[in-house]
């Protein structure tokens, strides 16, 4: 029971990573863009194209934060001591994303200031929240609320390294995926810039892996040896593998493919780091001591579960419609089916009712006591409003102007 | 006040800091999507082109603030551990079931939200429409489970400590089974609708001011405007079932609010005033209202802020001049909404004096600030308990000596935030209206229809 939240967190991580990572990896091309007009079809087009998803793919880091902090919740205490600095700045830089965010929908061309505070965010973010893991990972955030070294736990080799591969691995998911949309959009000149893009960041993303091994050796050493031995080992070439094949495939320009590929390569290294760090969570934290009471755990899961069960096709839907280019501009499928207007005969007396409903819900709200009566008297006076509203008929009583203005209608 | 640890002042000043820009946030989040949806249906049902276009350009304003919501919701749920270290170590198995569950209906909400805004034109206008309901049921859903956390703060059960240790966690009696929960979800889901209801007003009702007062205008005044006038009375009722509540549940804050120094049989209420060494001074006394509101009679006996030490109770003053400043505020909103009603039901028209529209725009102000005003007399009225008579605020807070750069940092960005946000809002109100007889608005085609 007390790793299962712990699998949970690290399948929201690795959503969070594939989908969170990928609209982080878009604002950085935008960033690398340059300048002049095919420099500002790039940007238009990694703009574009996540607008309908970013939202819903951000929720996944504030379900891997609630998680963590519901099932482990003297880590999240110990980490956010520790690590504030990093932790505070990923937040300056999603709230930043956010604003700028709108800013640019607002405006619906680019403004180069705004795109590059977007940019710039879209650095900051990733990289922090790498670091935070490379903190994680080297053992470097003491158990207890007072806080370990407040820059050397984050200013590291380990932090610096998982930094910069989440940095490396959203730019090549950003990437894969917006080529796979122009690719949609019959852009081929904008393919032909994310395919290349893609290409470099992804073979990036595999040197500074491989690389990184040494440095974990270094600066991390109970996490390379659990990286060289046993499970880790297997993550570790699954990882690499499903990146080569990933690679591989958007050279192909099967970009489709690729992403689930490139996902499986993330998916694989976070098992690794999950398989080395065993069983600690932080330095002489096992994650049966870190897990809350049983019965925490159990409604937890459940609701997980639940959660999912409501949460996951209703993601699926949104994907298909967003993937199957249903949102692009200058597709209109739905607008040519107009609604048939019904006649409006049968009414209640709304006004009446809400009366009655506010001098019933007024008398077991305010004049009773008891705790039942007070749930009535509060579905009454909700009953009052929705009928005095409908006895208002706001659009009716627009519908007839007022005497000052009648003419300009 | 209480001396504390170093950073306690500015974690306070960040917390509330942080909450001043994300609640009203989340009011549009509660109230926005059920009046665009109540404009797309009313579109459905009877043609009208005017609902129609007036749905389309407030999606794009609901969707620009719910941006906002979502991350300074999320840079909330960092404060949580990067200001309140020990809170989240201590409690989190306690209070964290309903953030997880809360995350879903986020979940819910961004997914729906994101096919509603997008799917425009592009989905069936049945299933755009359906698309929309999700929206409106997980911002209740969002809301209601913020608030179990923090009526559990202010009344915390379903936990035992042992050993500094919580042990014996019952998460969904602690949340769910908790009474102080539901007068506070009642009431803030009311104020969202206040707050919104009259915020979307505002701006048309300075419109009308200005001469411009078309369908178009007076539809858009008249939908938010109504739903906040038919709830304005009712958060007075509520609010005073709330304060009932609150004097059985925390007699401290309801002392606080009131200003009594001393237990009394047959208390008087004070309005204004200022309190000090145990007394209202300057103020109007109305004898044994207090107890008469509180408990229904005019001869109960009211607990005084002297049944605990001076080191346990909340600053006084903060307290009560919040409440105060609620209730004015929330009297005079229910008063613009009563005259609202009034007169319409009279006249069978929108209101024609210029005072009126002059008021409209003055409440959306009256309305954020009651908000605020609100939750100050909450959160302050607990103090020093951050987990009421279980952990203090001082013993929660983190000894990080990056506060005062986070704090720093975060007044800059949210400077930013709202001004950025304000810049938004203008872009998307100066876009220019779409001739209202568009194409396949079906007045066109179908006579009868608006
Ligand atoms: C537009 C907003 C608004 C308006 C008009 C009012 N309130 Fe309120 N009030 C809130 C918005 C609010 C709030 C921000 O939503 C609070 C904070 C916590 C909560 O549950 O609701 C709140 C809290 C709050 C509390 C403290 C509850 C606690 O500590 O748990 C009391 C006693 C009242 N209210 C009473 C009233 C009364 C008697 C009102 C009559 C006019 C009133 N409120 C109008
Ligand atoms: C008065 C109290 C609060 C209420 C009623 C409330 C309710 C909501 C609602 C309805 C949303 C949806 C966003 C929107 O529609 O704009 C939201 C966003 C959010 N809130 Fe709050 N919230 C409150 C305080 C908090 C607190 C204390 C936290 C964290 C500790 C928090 C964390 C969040 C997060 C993370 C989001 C963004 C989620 C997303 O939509 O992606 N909120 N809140
Ligand atoms: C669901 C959870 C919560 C809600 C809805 C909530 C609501 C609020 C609001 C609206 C304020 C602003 C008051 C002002 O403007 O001064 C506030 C202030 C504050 N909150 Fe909460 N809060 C929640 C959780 C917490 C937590 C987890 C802590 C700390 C551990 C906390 C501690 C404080 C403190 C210390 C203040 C400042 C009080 C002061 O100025 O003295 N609250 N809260």
């Amino acid at each position: 029971m007390a790793v299962l939240p712990l699998l949970f967190a690290l399948i929201g991580l690795v959503l969070y990573t594939v989908l969170g990572g990928a609209d982080f990896g878009a604002g950085l091309w935008q960033l690398l863009a340059g300048r002049g007009p095919a420099a500002d079809r790039i940007r238009e087009h990694a703009h574009q194209a996540n607008a309908p998803v970013w939202e819903a793919n951000h929720v996944w880091l504030i379900f891997v934060v609630t998680v963590l902090w519901t099932a482990y919740p003297t880590v999240i205490g110990s980490v956010s001591a520790t690590l504030s600095v990093p932790l505070g700045l990923a937040a300056l830089g999603i709230v930043l994303r956010g604003l700028t965010y709108a800013m640019q929908t607002a405006i619906g061309r680019p403004v180069p200031l705004v795109e590059n505070a977007f940019a710039l965010a879209c650095l900051v973010s990733p990289f922090m929240l790498g670091a935070v893991i490379g903190a994680l990972a080297s053992g470097r955030v003491p158990v207890g609320t007072s806080g370990g070294d407040l820059v050397g736990s984050w200013v590291n080799p380990t932090s610096v390294l998982a930094g910069g591969l989440a940095v490396l691995t959203s730019a090549f998911l950003g990437a894969v995926y917006l080529a796979a949309d122009a690719r949609r959009l019959r852009a081929a000149e904008l393919e032909r810039a994310f395919r290349l893009r893609a290409l470099i960041s992804g073979a990036l993303c595999g040197a500074v892996a491989i690389g990184g091994l040494v440095v974990v050796d270094h600066d991390a050493h109970r996490i390379f040896l659990g990286l060289v031995t046993g499970w880790g080992v297997v993550a570790v070439v699954v990882s690499g593998a499903a990146g080569v094949v990933s690679l591989a495939l958007v050279a192909r320009r099967s970009f489709g493919v690729a992403r689930l590929a490139a996902a499986t390569a993330v998916a694989a290294l976070v098992a690794g780091w999950a398989v080395a760090q065993r069983p600690f969570l932080l330095p002489g934290l096992t994650l049966r001591m870190a897990a809350a009471d049983t019965r925490t755990l159990v409604c937890l899961v459940v609701a997980t579960v639940a959660g999912a069960l409501i949460v996951l096709p209703a993601l699926g839907y949104l994907f298909r419609l967003s993937l199957s280019g249903r949102f692009d501009p200058g597709r209109a499928p739905g607008a040519a089916v107009a609604p048939a207007p019904v006649s409006r005969s049968r009414r209640l007396p709304a006004a009446p009712v809400a009366a009655a409903c506010l001098v019933a819900g007024f008398v077991l709200l305010t004049i009773a006591d008891a705790p039942a009566a007070h749930a009535a008297g509060v579905l009454l006076l909700s009953g009052a409003a929705i009928a005095g509203f409908t006895a208002v008929d706001p659009a009716g009583l627009a519908g007839r102007g007022d005497a000052v203005n009648e003419s300009d209608d | 006040m209480i001396p504390g640890p170093e950073y306690l002042d500015q974690a306070r000043q960040l917390q509330a800091l942080s909450f001043t820009v994300h609640i009203p946030l989340v009011c549009f989040g509660i109230a926005f999507p059920a009046m665009v949806l109540w404009a797309e249906w009313r579109y459905l049902r009877t043609g009208d082109a005017v609902c129609r276009v007036l749905a389309r350009r407030w999606t794009k304003v609901m969707v620009a603030l719910f941006a906002a919501g979502v991350v300074t919701g999320t840079v909330l749920s960092f404060e949580m551990g990067l200001l309140w270290p020990s809170f989240t170590a201590t409690f989190g198995s306690v209070f964290g079931l309903a953030f997880a569950i809360e995350g879903f209906s986020f979940f819910v909400e961004a997914i729906f939200l994101g096919i509603y805004a997008y799917g425009w034109d592009r989905l069936s206008p049945r299933l755009h429409f359906a698309s929309g309901i999700p929206v409106v049921i997980s911002g209740l859903t969002g809301s209601f489970m913020v608030i179990a956390v923090n009526g559990w703060m202010n009344h915390p059960q379903g936990f035992r400590i042992e050993n500094g240790r919580v042990v014996d966690v019952q998460p969904l009696t602690a949340l769910f089974g908790n009474s102080y929960f539901w007068h506070e979800f009642v009431h803030m889901y009311l104020a969202g609708y206040l707050v919104a209801g009259f915020a979307v007003a505002a701006p048309y009702a300075f419109a009308r001011l200005r001469g411009r007062w078309d369908r178009y205008h007076r539809t858009a005044f008249a939908i938010p405007f109504t739903a906040a006038a038919v709830t304005a009375p009712l958060q007075v009722l509520v609010g005073d079932w709330v304060a009932r509540d609150v004097a059985v549940q925390q007699p401290v804050k309801l002392a606080a609010i009131e200003g009594l120094g001393t237990t009394t049989a047959g208390a008087p209420e004070h309005l204004l005033g200022y309190y000090t060494d145990g007394h209202v001074i300057w103020g109007i006394e109305i004898p044994r209202l207090l107890s008469l509101l509180a408990f229904h009679d005019p001869g109960a006996t009211v607990t005084g802020l002297d049944s605990v030490p001076l080191s346990d109770q909340p600053p006084v003053n903060v307290v009560r001049y919040a409440f105060q400043t609620m209730v004015g505020g929330g009297t005079l909103l229910a008063l613009l909404g009563v005259v609202f009603l009034v007169l319409v039901r009279r006249s069978r028209r929108l209101p024609e004096t210029r005072w009126f529209y002059r008021a409209a725009v003055v409440s959306a102000p009256v309305a954020y600030v009651a908000l605020i005003a609100g939750w100050v007399t909450t959160e302050v009225g607990r103090q020093p308990w951050v987990v009421y008579g279980v952990m203090r605020t001082e013993d929660a807070v983190t000894g990080a000596t990056t506060v005062p750069f986070g704090y720093g940092a975060l007044a800059a960005v949210y400077a930013l935030l709202i001004a950025g946000l304000i810049w938004v809002l203008r872009v998307l109100a100066r876009a220019p209206l779409p001739a209202l007889s568009i194409p396949d608005a079906p007045s066109v085609r179908q006579p009868g229809g608006a």
